[in-house]
């Protein structure tokens, strides 16, 4: 058959041993969970990813030390027992720090991603739900936004309206919504193109014909049978996005125009540290390496994630 | 061909008022005053201060000012740069070149890696190579620029000493020094562009020739006694850069941003890192005609990603 090599390696591997477990009805959810078990390295990223969620969570009550107590008689000290990932400049605990920032990076990550899939999801849909000139319009807007050179706008949205953000609601909260809300507004056209994809061959599907003929509403229809069967690409790619988040932001924060310094996200350490690399290497390393582990993890995931949740791929 | 580019050209034009519009709403919106500066001065009087605004036009209502300014560009007139004091097309025409050639040297460092790894990955599936290669290649475009930015600082200019971490565009060297100094310089930043898009291309490349190495094509050429080598170069590889090129087109824009972040890191000077430069100085002409800049490459790279399309794919008529 043409193309008949499979995508994934799970794929050839899982041939003989799905018969067994197919013999039990399993629901779709239980499913994919059985299809995503399977990717080996997805599961070690999720390991991963959920012991890094854990830290932040709950790191910061077992490890009471102030993430800005400064004490010139720790500087830039590397790795030792009362401070495991070392100090900075000020001598400032940098476990602490990076449990406090890793907080801020992870919740922007999460937050510009639902932003963006929420975005995405309800200008796909109705690009994909109605024909004619609404849907040119709404492609159109999508492919000028996926043209856009998106780091120089973000640069010039934040630097722009961060003042006045802060005046309104307080620095730490200003900057975050406006973090947050620039980078998800920036990553909902892929959504938006899957969304739109899945609902042109959906609608025409017979189960959605049948629907239409028994006089269900418009809304209904997409709401019921529509948007649940095209989530598949949607999960995954939203997915993506967390990593492509928490990269956006600390990108920003490594230009020095994402957080200030005294909200240490990982990007801002390693702003702070990249000045004082020959004499204090663990201090880049170790954020540095945080936001890798993070982002390889959900990559990962998301990989699991594609084998899991598409129907068509046979496991 | 000649119409088929009129034609891609004239869709461009659309895109392009759109792209500036967008930009000059998100600059007219902002609170930020070029003449802040003169505001707190106080050997400058008020006077002065309202009559450079009136003589730059910033009172005047924003349908004005973006008519004037979208004029002014079409007319290769880019405005006057506040805190460099040189015209700002002049600025950007200096600084342009040494960004086109670290974008253009990284992304053929990441060709020459994606596309012979990708398709021998591809032609021998789940070998020990094939596995060894996704793994870096996760590794990869999961390592932000900046990182391996400092990681190949940390590695190669402090702890073996090899390579300067500085870029400097004032070589003292002549002649072939001047070369060997210059391309001592270049191989960091371009190494750091090109291994992230290589990482992530060579995943496109694999997954597309294994997309056509097993259509019925590909037996033929085989039956017909062609050596294993051709098959691959001339027929599977050439159909299989056809999704390749769009998804090459569709990551332009984060290419840009990865070289703005190397730019900063290395201190090269493009205009990635005159837009930085100009944004913290609060400059506007100049944030606005890089943005723009960068925004007209993006579409120039789209059409060339369209021509190339053509020339893969002779089933797309230029007609």
């Amino acid at each position: 058959m043409a193309g008949s090599t499979p995508a994934s390696l799970i794929a050839e591997g899982a041939a003989p041993a799905g018969g067994p477990a197919r013999s039990k009805m399993l629901s779709p959810w239980g499913e994919a969970w059985r299809r995503f078990r399977r990717h080996k390295l997805a599961v070690v990223g999720t390991v991963i990813l959920g012991a890094i969620m854990l830290a932040v969570l709950v790191g910061p009550w077992l490890w009471q030390v102030p993430i800005n107590d400064i004490d010139f008689d720790a500087r830039l000290k590397s790795p030792m027992l009362g401070h495991p990932f070392g100090t900075d400049d000020l001598g400032q605990d940098l476990l602490a720090r990076m449990l406090y920032g890793g907080r801020i990076s992870l919740a922007v990550g999460f937050t510009a991603m639902c932003i963006g899939l929420v975005i995405g999801t309800v200008v796909g849909a109705i690009a994909g739900i109605s024909r004619g000139s609404v849907d040119a319009a709404l492609m159109w807007v999508t492919d000028l936004f996926l043209s856009l050179p998106q780091l120089p706008l973000l640069l010039l949205i934040i630097y722009l309206f961060r003042d006045a953000l802060k005046a309104i609601v307080g620095v730490e909260a200003g900057i975050f919504i406006m973090i947050v809300a620039v980078i998800g507004g920036f990553r909902w056209m892929p959504v938006a193109r899957l969304v739109r994809a899945q609902f042109l061959s959906i609608r025409e599907k017979e189960y959605v014909e049948a629907a239409r003929a028994l006089g269900v509403t418009p809304l209904r229809l997409v709401a019921r049978h529509i948007l649940p069967n095209s989530l598949g690409p949607v999960i995954i790619a939203g997915t993506i996005d967390v990593a492509v988040a928490i990269i956006a932001e600390s990108t920003l924060s490594f230009l020095g125009l994402g957080f200030p310094p005294d909200i240490p996200t990982w990007g801002r350490i390693l702003y702070d540290a990249k000045d004082y690399l020959d004499v204090a290497p663990h201090w880049a390393l170790f954020p540095g390496m945080a936001i890798f582990l993070t982002v390889l993890s959900i990559n990962y995931i998301g990989d699991g994630l594609r084998d899991a949740l598409d129907p068509r791929r046979v496991m | 061909m000649g119409k088929y580019l009129v034609r891609r050209l004239l869709i461009a034009i659309p895109s392009l008022v759109g792209i500036s519009i967008i930009l000059f709403t998100v600059l007219a919106l902002a609170p930020g005053d070029p003449f802040e500066e003169l505001a707190t001065n106080p050997n400058v009087p008020p006077e002065v201060r309202q009559n450079l605004r009136q003589k730059f036009g910033l009172d005047d209502p924003v349908a004005v000012r973006y008519v004037r300014w979208a004029g002014s560009m079409a007319k290769g007139d880019w405005g006057f740069s506040f805190s460099s004091r040189v015209d700002v097309d002049k600025l950007i025409l200096q600084r342009l070149p040494t960004t086109l050639a670290v974008i253009g040297l990284s992304q053929v460092l990441a060709l020459l890696i994606a596309i012979p790894v990708g398709v021998v990955a591809a032609t021998r599936p789940y070998s020990i190579f094939d596995q060894v290669a996704n793994t870096f290649a996760f590794i990869g475009f999961s390592l932000p620029t900046f990182f391996t930015g400092l990681l190949f600082i940390l590695f190669f200019s402090i702890y073996l000493d090899w390579l300067p971490f500085v870029y400097r565009a004032d070589l003292s060297e002549t002649g072939l020094r001047w070369w060997w100094a210059q391309f001592r310089q270049s191989i960091m930043p371009i190494a750091v562009l090109g291994l992230f898009q290589g990482a992530s291309w060579t995943r496109y490349v694999r997954s597309a020739v294994l997309d056509v190495i097993r259509l019925d094509y590909i037996t033929t050429a085989r039956s017909k006694g062609l050596a294993e080598r051709w098959v691959v170069i001339k027929h599977a590889l050439r159909n299989a850069l056809i999704p390749v090129v769009t998804l090459v087109a569709l990551q332009m824009p984060a290419i840009f941003g990865g070289a703005i972040v190397t730019e900063q890191i290395f201190r090269v000077p493009g205009i990635g890192s005159l837009l930085i430069a100009a944004i913290l100085a609060n400059d506007t002409p100049v944030i606005m005609a890089v943005t723009f800049v960068f925004s007209c490459l993006v579409i120039l790279f789209n059409l060339i990603a369209d021509v190339l399309y053509g020339w893969l794919d002779p089933r797309i008529s230029y007609r």
